[in-house]
């Protein structure tokens, strides 16, 4: 079992309050992603879950039980970090057995589990080196596999693939995913980058300043931004965010229409305007089009070539059907 | 648990400087007892009007100033010359580094008589050899002699520092200063000179620490003569306390090295409390 | 990208470095040969020591006879390695403190341990040495392993300091993560990790102490003299016995020749406090 509850849990440093009061409910199996720009708390907020910070106020619960008080080792959660946090005087297998030396096990159970952690994660050629000869995604593997052998009642994840490079964290972000749905764990994931949000995650939290901006699925997250920041945050290229006389005409402060909602045509549409940069991706194109009803230029996806040329006079459509609607405090009309 | 460390520094530095700056008030001679009686500032005038004094605070600053300038420079030299590819590179370094492990006495005595002295001395076979006058280098020329001792001596700490800051400095900036247009020279000038300023300024400031104090090469050469020609401000309060046995003129003199130590001191630990802060 | 450099270009820089640093080392290198001549052939010319005259050990049996170098030589073990090691037990704790649980303070605190560095040896002479006359600390080993140490125990604490605090602090909270009890922290963790920047700080300060030549000299006479001081004793006319003093030369160097060439690196750091890297 892997329930998380916290509740009215705040933080402050000093007289700083990083996170004002916040209740947050994480299922048992659940894959939770913590994302937001950085400074925005997430990591504090899984520091405060882990127990290596106290919090200032309120209660964290796992599993029903009140484990405010209990130290990190006891809370039966297990963690990776991002810079990893490997022992550099000890060998991979030395590595991954040291939480269950620390708990005491007897030797051959010890090896069993560091034996079945190492094929698990394909380490077992790699056991008696030492971190410091390994590459970056084998080190990441030898974090995760620390964490796998205490057999945990959650996983925390501390933007764990930060520093791999491109290639290998959509491989690694496969891996995670994966070992997730084999070990059917909570595991709560700490990002700020969207995408690895939107791929991996059960339930997507987004935080800015301390604060849940909100909490749901990636689809919808993606389909029905409560707000104009998760509006602005969740999706790729962002979502077009229109105010003025434009937005007036539908109501409301702020108008918002993703990328791939807007027809592109050299006939008549909704706005004219002229194209600026393309970036073509093969499959789609993302055209930045200058126009008279947004001071932005508005960013429209469409599927394959169009042949449109830097400058040319085009009309954008975009579809009612999908479009946003914000009040004068950002948040959505619905 | 700071404490022990906190105590005993505090010991070591309070008992003993308090004391000098006592004795420095009194007039105190070890072997002619007189009662010890309080002087004021006595002690200071004689110290710092004795010809002596002068002497050696002139011989002080050519020390220094000459240790420094042909360290720094040859430092520069040895770090950029260390820095381009070559084999043998790991070799070449420990050579140029050894003279620092040496420790004073040995590498005074060494220079002294194995290459200096004016008959069986290396330079003075070669001098010989090409028929000039072979120098008496303790003789004649004291100071210079003591300079390019010690400088031999330090030269490896200069380089090696420097040659650290050398392989900190980016490879492409100097490339990118390259595709500017940027000639040898105005790459050293605009590009190395100011990556190196910092370690430059770190490697004169602790030099001179260290400078100030030098004696040991001092005592196994010269013995600061001759008359006052190598003695420096260290040299000279060693003179009056433990030869002459003036216990109040020693520690004027000890209380005027503190001070200015401390003009050095102050520079170096700012930047030493900026970096801490970094 | 590393570029490419034609071998002529590389040999040309072999060669100018090559030749300056076998200048800036050929004085140890010469009393290297003359350590190995008699008496004669060492005053002889340059050329002729090397090419004829034969080799012998001779000189280095001859110092140990006339003067007792293994007294002098076990005198400078003593006093480095017990100032060291005295320094460190001092330190260790200090150093611990400071880089993990700091306080407003610390800064200062290690700020001005530094500065009492700076403060020049010759200043205190006389205070020092009158309380060793008083004490007879004069010419003892016990004596001067303490004024070494103190001398030493500032760039000791801030090596030690600047170790500890590379030490990340995500490998100590992965240990408590793991279930590790403080003592089990410092015990599988801290202590492994922070062995071979003890071993540098060590090192360095065995090398310091050594050399040490300002203390050594003023404070001992026959029975307490490191080989800083035994050296000494060659100033004149001795020195004109260029084997034997190569002899006691190398013999004195050598331990430490060594050991400086492994510590290049820390050197850097204990002796620029930090302000180079």
């Amino acid at each position: 079992m892997g329930q998380i509850q916290l509740n009215q849990v705040s933080k402050s440093f000093g007289s700083v309050e990083v996170i004002p009061p916040l209740d947050l409910t994480i299922e048992d199996g659940e894959f939770v992603v913590f994302v937001g720009p950085s400074g925005c708390g997430k990591s504090t907020l899984l520091r405060l879950i882990a127990g290596l910070e106290d919090v200032t106020d309120g209660h964290v619960m796992i599993d029903g039980d009140d484990a405010t008080d209990i130290v990190p080792a006891k809370r039966g959660l297990a963690m990776v970090f991002q810079s990893y946090a490997l022992y550099p005087h000890m060998s991979v297998r030395k590595n991954i057995a040291f939480p269950l030396r620390m708990a005491g096990l007897d030797k051959s159970e010890q090896d069993r589990r560091v034996t079945e952690a190492a094929r698990v994660l394909n380490l077992t050629d790699y056991l008696e080196r030492r971190p410091g000869q390994l590459s970056g995604g084998q080190r990441q593997r030898v974090a995760i596999g620390r964490a796998i052998v205490r057999e945990p009642e959650a996983f925390l994840f501390d933007e764990p693939l930060s520093n791999l490079d491109a290639a290998l964290r959509v491989g690694m972000r496969l891996e995670i995913s994966e070992l997730h749905k084999r070990l059917a764990t909570t595991m709560i994931y700490v990002t700020h980058d969207q995408v690895e949000a939107m791929t991996m995650a059960d339930k997507i939290v987004v935080l800015q300043a301390g604060v849940i901006e909100q909490v749901g699925s990636p689809l919808e997250l993606y389909q029905r931004p409560r707000n104009t920041f998760v509006a602005g945050f969740i999706g790729s290229p962002k979502m077009n965010l229109i105010g003025g006389s434009e937005a007036a005409k539908h109501d409301a402060a702020t108008i918002g229409i993703r990328p791939e909602h807007i027809e592109i045509s050299e006939g008549p549409g909704a706005w004219e305007g002229t194209v600026g940069v393309s970036e073509h991706l093969g499959s789609d194109t993302f055209f930045h089009v200058q126009t008279a009803a947004s001071s932005e230029p508005i960013t429209v996806r469409a599927q394959g070539e169009l042949g449109l040329r830097y400058g040319q006079k085009v009309y954008l459509s975009p579809s009612m059907e999908h479009l946003h609607r914000f009040d004068s405090k950002g948040l959505r009309i619905e | 648990m700071i404490s022990p460390s906190v105590i005993l520094l505090l010991g070591w530095m309070i008992i003993p400087l308090s004391l000098t700056i006592y004795f420095s008030f009194l007039r105190y001679n070890l072997i002619t007892p007189t009662g010890n009686p309080f002087v004021g500032w006595e002690n200071y005038y004689w110290f710092l009007t004795d010809p002596s004094f002068k002497a050696a605070m002139i011989n002080t600053l050519v020390m220094v100033g000459g240790i420094l300038l042909i360290t720094v420079i040859g430092g520069i030299g040895f770090a950029l010359l260390l820095d381009r590819p070559m084999w043998g590179q790991g070799i070449i370094r420990i050579m140029v580094i050894a003279p620092f492990f040496v420790m004073p006495t040995v590498s005074a005595l060494v220079w002294k008589n194995m290459f200096m002295n004016p008959v069986n001395g290396i330079f003075g076979r070669i001098a010989t050899g090409l028929g000039f006058e072979p120098i008496d280098f303790m003789g004649q020329i004291p100071l210079l002699s003591i300079v390019l001792i010690v400088s031999w001596m330090w030269l490896p700490f200069a380089t090696l520092i420097l040659f650290t800051a050398m392989q900190s400095l980016d490879q492409e900036q100097l490339e990118a200063a390259e595709m500017d247009g940027a000639g040898w020279t105005s790459r050293f000038i605009f590009i190395v000179l100011p990556h190196l300023a910092r370690a430059i300024t770190v490697v004169i400031l602790i030099q001179t620490i260290f400078l100030l104090s030098i004696f040991a090469e001092i005592l196994v050469t010269t013995n600061g003569g001759p008359g006052t020609a190598s003695t420096n401000l260290t040299y000279l309060i060693y003179v009056s306390s433990l030869l002459q046995f003036d216990v109040g003129m020693g520690s004027a003199g000890g209380v005027i090295a503190i001070i200015l130590a401390n003009i050095v001191a102050i520079f170096l630990m700012r930047m030493i409390g900026k970096n801490l802060d970094a | 990208m590393a570029r490419s450099v034609s071998n002529r270009a590389k040999a040309l820089n072999t060669a100018v470095a090559g030749t300056l640093g076998f200048l800036m080392f050929f004085p140890i290198l010469w009393i290297i040969v003359l350590s190995f001549k008699t008496e004669e052939d060492a005053i002889r010319a340059p050329l002729e020591v090397l090419f004829n005259s034969g080799w012998t050990l001779e000189s280095f049996f001859t110092v140990q006879e006339r003067s007792d170098y293994f007294k002098h030589f076990s005198n400078s073990v003593i006093i480095s390695l017990g100032s060291t090691f005295l320094g460190l037990l001092i330190a260790v704790p200090a150093a611990w403190a400071m880089a993990f649980v700091p306080a407003k303070h610390t800064k200062n605190v290690l700020m001005w341990m530094l500065s009492t560095k700076m403060l020049p040896p010759v200043g205190v002479l006389v205070p020092i040495y009158l309380i060793f006359r008083d004490y007879g600390l004069l010419d003892t080993r016990i004596g001067l392993v303490f004024v070494l140490m103190m001398m030493n125990l500032p760039i000791i604490i801030w090596m030690l300091y600047t170790y500890f605090k590379e030490i990340p602090g995500e490998i100590l909270e992965a240990a408590r993560m793991d279930g590790a009890s403080l003592r089990e922290e410092i015990l599988y963790v801290l202590t492994p990790m922070a062995i071979p920047g003890m071993a540098s700080t060590v090192l360095l300060n065995i090398i310091l102490a050594w050399n040490e030549a300002f203390w050594t000299l003023n404070l001992t006479a026959a029975k307490a003299a490191p080989l800083t001081a035994f050296i000494a004793s060659y100033s004149s006319p001795e020195g004109l016995f260029y084997a034997k003093l190569s002899a006691a030369s190398i013999m004195a160097i050598a331990p430490i020749l060594i050991m400086g060439w492994f510590s290049q690196k820390q050197l850097v750091r204990g002796l620029t406090f930090g302000a180079v890297k």
